[in-house]
C-alpha cells in the first residue's frame, strides 16, 4: 500500500468529476488529494488523484478510469520522474512582536510568503512538494493554526515525454 | 426546425429502432404525443421496471439494442433494478426518461430525481441533455456506446424544455459518432495469439472456459470450429449457455457453484484454461485460489478492465472474442490431437450424469426436460432468479445462442417475465417460455396485463413450491432448516391468469406435464402454467460459497 499519482486527462463535460471520484469510492480506497484544472487542450481538463492502494488496486482502478467515455488518458506518475507541487494556505496566530517575527522568519526558511497580516494573525503561502508542506504545517502548529487550505497535488512528468508511459 | 420530440424520433428510426417499451407522465407528454404518430410500436408496461427488463429481453433475443421511455422521478426510478441488471450482464439498453424542465433543476420540483446522479455506478455511460441542440447527437452516441465495445445500459435524461424547444437535426451530421475516450479495441494483438497457439499446441489437459461474450460477440459458431479444431472440451458459464450446443461431444455443460459435476473436476484438473468472454464471477470459480490451480490461463476479453481482474492471466488477448477467434483460427493449421484427457471427461461424463430421482412425484428437473424435448431445439428459454433458474440451466438442452435468457450478474427477481416479453417481441414466431418461482413470478406478475392487451404469446411455467425455494435450500443446508420467513402462501396462478384474461392450467401429475405444454404451444397468446412440484426440492449439485469448485455437495442419484 502506498500513495500513487494519477495523471487523468478528461473530456470538459459535464458529471466527469463524479464519474471518477465515484470509481474510488466504489472500491472502498479513499482519495488523498485530488486537484482539478484546465489543461493544454481547450476543451480537455487535467485531473490529478493521490490514492493510497496496492499496484494490483490501482492498476484495476486505471483500467476502470481508462473505460470511462470522457477519459482520454491515464498517466500513473508514481513510477515516472517527475515534477509535484501543491499550495497552501496557512492562516497562524502571530501576534505583533517576538511570536509574528519568528513565524516570519520560519516562512522566510520554507520561502513562504506572507499574504496577509492582521492584527492578530498571518497568512502565508507556501508551494512546494507534500513532504515541505507537511513539515512547514508541523512547525507553525506550535503557534496555532487558525486555518489551513491545501490544493492538493499537481504533477508533471519530467521532460518531453509527454505520452503515458508504462508503469513498473 | 423541429421539436425535440421529433428529433428524438428521427434519431431513433435511424438507429433501426422498432419497439419501445414504457410508460407515460407529464414530464413525457410531448415525447408521448409524437408518439401517437410515429411508425415506432410502443409496448404500454404495466410497470417501468418491466419497461426495461423486456427492452433487456429484446436486445438478448435479437442482438439489437433495446430501448425503453419511462417519466421523471418515480419513473426514472423504477428503472435502476432493470439498468443494473442490464450492466450487470452487459446488454445494450438504452433508456429514455423525462426530467423536469431545466429551469427547475435541482429546485426539488415535483417528480425531480437526479437520474444520471442515481445510475452513475450501473450504466456504461449517461447523459442529461442540456439542449435540444444536443439531442439528436446525443441519442446516436448513446447507441453506440451502448451497442459497441464491451455492450451495456445507457441512460439518457430528457428534461421537459428540451423535448418541447426546437433546432435543426441533420441526420448525416448528428449521426457521425467521435468520441476521442472511448475507442474498442476488437483485433486481438499478434504476438499474444501466436504465444497462446504455442502454448495450446502443448497442452495435455485444455479446456475452453465460455462465456457471454461468446454470445454477444456472435462467436459461437467460430468457438465451436476453434473446439473442435484443437479438440478441445468445453464448459460454459450461466451466461454462455447455448454457445455450444448442449449435446455436442465436446461440451461440458455449465461450470461453477450449480455446475456438472465433470466440468468442475476438469476445471480442477485441467493444464490450461482458455477463458473467452467470461469475467471470473465468483458463482463461478468459488475460491478463487482453486480455481484452475494448476493450469495456465490465455484470457480473451474485449474489456481490458477484465484481463486479471479476479485471476492472474498468463496470456491477456484483449479484443471483441468473434474477431480474435477468427484470427485464432486463421493463424494456425494444426490438425486435432486425440488425449487422453477427453476420455478421462467421457468417463466422468458417464460415471457423473446431472441425474435425480424417478420416483413418479412432480420433480421440476422432469418439467424442464420435458420442455426441452418438446421444443427440441425451437424457442427461447428465460427465466426468473432462484431454483427455477438453475433447473432450467442444468436440465434444458440448449443447442444455439441467444437461446437462454436469465439475470446471471444482479440474479434479479421478476427480470424473467418482462424480459420473456421482449424476447417474444422480438422474435415473433419463436415459441417463448418464462420458467419462474412463485416468488419471483409474483414481483412482475402485473405484466399479465400487458400480454393479454398485446396478445405476446409469452408461456409462464411457474414451478410452484410455495417457498423462496433457493433461499430456503441454503437455510435447510446451512442453517439448520431454520425456514426463517421463506414459506409462502399458495397462489391460485391460474385464477389469477383469468383474471388478467389469460388462460391457464394447473398441473399436479408427471403425466399431465406434457399434455400441458402442449396446450400452452397450441394457444395462440400467452399461457400460465401452474406446476405444484415437490416442495422441498434442492438444486444438485452444489458447491457451498466460498467453497473449492471441486468442493460439491451431491444430490440423490437416479
Ligand atoms: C429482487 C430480489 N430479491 C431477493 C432476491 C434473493 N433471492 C434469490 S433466490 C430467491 C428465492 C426465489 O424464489 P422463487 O422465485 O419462488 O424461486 P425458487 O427458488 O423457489 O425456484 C430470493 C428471495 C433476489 N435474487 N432478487
Amino acid at each position: 500500500m502506498k500513495p500513487h499519482t494519477l495523471s487523468i486527462l478528461v473530456e470538459n463535460k459535464p458529471g466527469v468529476l463524479s464519474r471518477v471520484a465515484g470509481l474510488f469510492t466504489r472500491r472502498g480506497y479513499n482519495i488523498e488529494s485530488l486537484a482539478v484544472g484546465t489543461s493544454e487542450e481547450p476543451d480537455m481538463s487535467r485531473i490529478t488523484v493521490v490514492s493510497i492502494g496496492d499496484d494490483e488496486a490501482i492498476e484495476q482502478i486505471k483500467k476502470q478510469l481508462n473505460k470511462l467515455i470522457e477519459v482520454v488518458k491515464v498517466t500513473d506518475l508514481t513510477y515516472v520522474d517527475h515534477v509535484a507541487r501543491e499550495i497552501a494556505l496557512i492562516k497562524v496566530q502571530a501576534e505583533p512582536g517576538s511570536t509574528r517575527a519568528e513565524v516570519m522568519q520560519l516562512a522566510d526558511h520554507f520561502r513562504a510568503r506572507i499574504v496577509d497580516v492582521g492584527k492578530k494573525t498571518v497568512i502565508l503561502e507556501v508551494t512546494g512538494d507534500t513532504s515541505k508542506i507537511n513539515a512547514l504545517e508541523s512547525l507553525l502548529d506550535q503557534y496555532g493554526i487558525k486555518e489551513l487550505v491545501r490544493t492538493g497535488k499537481i504533477a508533471m512528468p519530467r521532460g518531453s515525454r509527454a505520452g503515458a508511459p508504462k508503469s513498473r | 426546425m423541429k421539436s425535440g420530440a421529433k428529433i428524438l424520433f428521427e434519431s431513433l428510426a435511424k438507429e433501426g429502432v422498432d419497439t419501445i417499451f414504457g410508460y407515460p407522465g407529464g414530464s413525457v407528454l410531448p415525447i408521448y404525443d409524437e408518439l401517437y404518430d410515429s411508425d415506432i410500436r410502443h409496448i404500454l408496461v404495466r410497470h417501468e421496471q418491466a419497461a426495461v427488463h423486456a427492452a433487456d429481453g429484446y436486445a438478448r433475443a435479437s442482438g439489437k439494442v433495446g430501448v425503453c421511455l419511462a417519466t421523471s422521478g418515480p419513473g426514472a426510478c423504477n428503472l435502476v433494478t432493470g439498468i443494473a441488471t442490464a450492466y450487470m450482464d452487459s446488454t445494450p439498453v438504452i433508456a429514455i426518461t423525462g426530467q423536469v424542465p431545466t429551469s427547475l433543476l435541482g429546485r426539488d420540483a415535483f417528480q425531480e430525481s437526479d437520474i444520471t446522479g442515481i445510475t452513475l455506478p450501473i450504466t456504461k455511460h449517461n447523459y442529461l441533455v442540456p439542449r435540444t441542440e444536443e439531442l439528436g447527437r446525443i441519442i446516436h452516441e448513446a447507441f453506440y456506446i451502448a451497442g459497441s465495445g464491451r455492450q451495456g445500459p445507457v441512460l439518457v435524461d430528457l428534461p421537459k424544455d428540451v423535448t418541447t424547444g426546437t433546432a435543426d437535426y441533420d441526420m448525416e451530421s448528428d449521426s457521425l459518432v467521435s468520441l476521442r475516450g472511448y475507442q474498442p479495441t476488437l483485433q486481438g494483438h499478434r504476438l499474444m495469439i501466436e504465444k497462446a497457439i504455442q502454448r495450446i499446441a502443448v497442452a495435455d489437459r485444455p479446456l475452453i472456459y465460455a462465456g457471454g461474450g461468446v454470445i454477444s460477440s456472435g462467436g459461437s459458431e467460430d468457438l465451436v470450429r476453434f473446439a473442435e479444431k484443437w479438440n478441445i472440451p468445453v464448459t460454459t458459464t450461466l451466461m454462455g449457455l447455448g454457445a455450444i450446443p448442449c449435446d455436442h461431444p465436446l461440451s461440458l455443460g455449465m461450470l461453477g457453484m450449480h455446475g456438472t459435476e465433470y466440468a468442475n473436476y476438469a476445471v480442477t484438473e485441467c493444464d490450461l484454461l482458455i477463458a473467452v468472454g467470461v469475467r471470473f464471477d465468483d458463482r463461478v470459480t468459488g475460491k478463487v485460489e482453486a480455481f484452475a490451480p494448476n493450469a495456465d490461463i490465455i484470457h480473451i476479453d474485449i474489456d481490458p478492465a477484465e484481463i486479471g481482474k479476479n485471476k492472474r492471466v498468463d496470456i491477456p488477448i484483449v479484443g471483441d472474442v468473434k474477431i480474435v477467434l477468427r484470427q485464432m483460427l486463421h493463424e494456425d493449421n494444426h490438425e486435432s490431437v486425440p488425449r487422453q484427457w477427453n476420455e478421462r471427461i467421457e468417463q466422468w461424463k458417464r460415471d457423473f450424469p446431472t441425474s435425480y430421482p424417478d420416483d413418479g412425484k412432480l420433480r421440476p428437473q422432469f418439467i424442464v426436460k420435458e420442455l426441452s424435448d418438446i421444443l427440441d431445439g425451437r424457442g427461447i428459454i428465460v427465466t426468473e432468479v432462484g431454483q427455477n433458474q438453475m433447473w432450467a440451466a442444468q436440465h434444458f438442452c440448449f443447442r444455439r445462442p441467444r437461446q437462454w435468457i436469465s439475470s446471471g450478474g444482479l440474479g434479479t427477481m421478476g427480470y424473467g417475465f418482462p424480459a420473456a416479453i421482449g424476447a417474444a417481441v422480438a422474435c415473433p414466431g419463436e415459441p417463448v417460455f418464462d420458467i419462474a418461482g412463485d416468488g419471483s413470478f409474483q414481483m412482475n406478475i402485473q405484466e399479465l396485463a400487458t400480454v393479454a392487451q398485446y396478445n405476446i404469446p409469452v408461456k409462464i411455467a411457474v414451478l410452484n413450491n410455495q417457498y423462496l425455494g433457493m433461499v430456503r435450500q441454503w437455510q435447510e443446508l446451512f442453517y439448520e432448516r431454520r425456514y426463517s420467513y421463506t414459506e409462502l402462501t399458495p397462489v391460485d396462478f391460474v385464477k389469477v391468469a383469468e383474471a388478467y384474461g389469460v388462460p391457464g392450467l394447473r398441473v399436479d401429475r408427471p403425466e399431465d406435464v406434457r399434455p400441458a405444454f402442449e396446450a400452452a404451444l397450441a394457444a395462440d397468446g400467452p399461457f400460465v402454467l401452474d406446476f405444484r412440484i415437490e416442495r422441498e426440492e434442492n438444486v444438485m449439485p452444489m458447491v457451498p460459497a466460498g467453497a473449492a469448485i471441486n468442493e460439491m455437495i451431491l444430490g440423490e442419484r437416479k
